[in-house]
């Protein structure tokens, strides 16, 4: 996976040259997004083939939701935290 | 929450096209999707590398801004592993792989589906389009009780673009910076961090 990095950082300094021709930009952040479309629209062909999946959408809905549940408290939890000790002005303290 | 819905359609499309079975055999036996993700990973670094609005950000800011992102990363990876112990079927990784999408939907699915299979590639698209969902409908409560980083914490990625504005108006105009700037690292660490989490050593 270690070349998913290498592909991403070689665009990463290849658009930070480029980063002054706003139509070479343009282009691939829309590139980017005809991408993303095409690859969820290829998932959900390959979802909708899936008896497995189908079979329990519901559950796996639920999964989804106590899963973002799960990760959207521990972050709270830790934002307060690390709110509480460095971000609150002294005075307010 | 304009995008989240087309991306939905897209998926949605694609799922009643595959419950036809009416598919010709090219379009099921594709393994062109990590070429197409791939050239995926280019463009989104190329549009990372081009977004000088954060350099600025942290020539200008102070070196504990930094914790925010970190602070995210922590919350979200261990709050997924943690409520994972009650999913009979979901292992703590996975979870902790779902869970480091932070709403950044349209890569971590694609990812995840890659590298584990379709099902885990499901939960992921649908449990951050809920983040980036409950994110814009809960942001003013969870200020009031979790304080002014509450918002950014709760977008994960989608803070520098999405969810902006919200945080904003309930945090104050001050914390955009903090929000663009993390939001901005935690995009760059999906990718790093999801195929480290599946990857078996």
């Amino acid at each position: 996976m270690i070349e998913l990095l290498a592909i991403m950082f070689l665009g990463m300094v290849l658009g930070y040259f480029l980063r002054n021709h706003s139509k070479f930009i343009h282009v691939s952040n829309k590139l980017g997004i005809i991408i993303i479309y095409l690859l969820l629209f290829v998932l959900g062909i390959s979802v909708g083939l899936n008896e497995t999946i189908i079979s329990k959408i519901d559950t796996i809905g639920l999964k989804a939701l106590i899963i973002t549940i799960g990760s959207l408290i521990g972050s709270l939890i830790f934002a307060y935290i690390t709110y509480k000790l460095f971000f609150v002005p002294k005075h307010e303290k | 929450m304009k995008n989240s819905i087309i991306i939905l359609c897209f998926f949605i499309c694609g799922l009643m096209l595959g419950l036809t079975k009416f598919l010709p055999d090219i379009l099921i036996e594709n393994n062109l999707s990590m070429y197409v993700l791939y050239i995926l990973l280019f463009v989104i670094g190329i549009g990372i590398g081009a977004d000088t609005k954060v350099l600025k950000v942290i020539k200008e800011s102070n070196i504990k801004i930094i914790l925010v992102p970190l602070c995210v990363v922590i919350g979200s990876l261990s709050g997924a592993a943690a409520i994972s112990l009650f999913l009979t079927d979901i292992s703590p990784k996975e979870a902790m792989a779902v869970g480091a999408g932070f709403g950044y939907y349209s890569l971590s699915s694609v990812l995840i589906t890659e590298i584990n299979g379709e099902t885990l590639g499901t939960i992921a698209l649908l449990a951050n389009i809920l983040r980036e969902i409950l994110t814009l409908l809960a942001t003013p409560i969870f200020v009031k009780y979790f304080g002014k980083l509450a918002g950014i914490a709760a977008g994960g990625a989608t803070s520098m673009d999405t969810t902006l504005p919200i945080i904003s108006e309930y945090s104050g105009k001050e914390w955009a910076i903090i929000s663009i700037f993390s939001g901005f690292v935690l995009t760059i660490l999906v990718p790093i961090l999801v195929p480290f989490i599946l990857t078996p050593f």
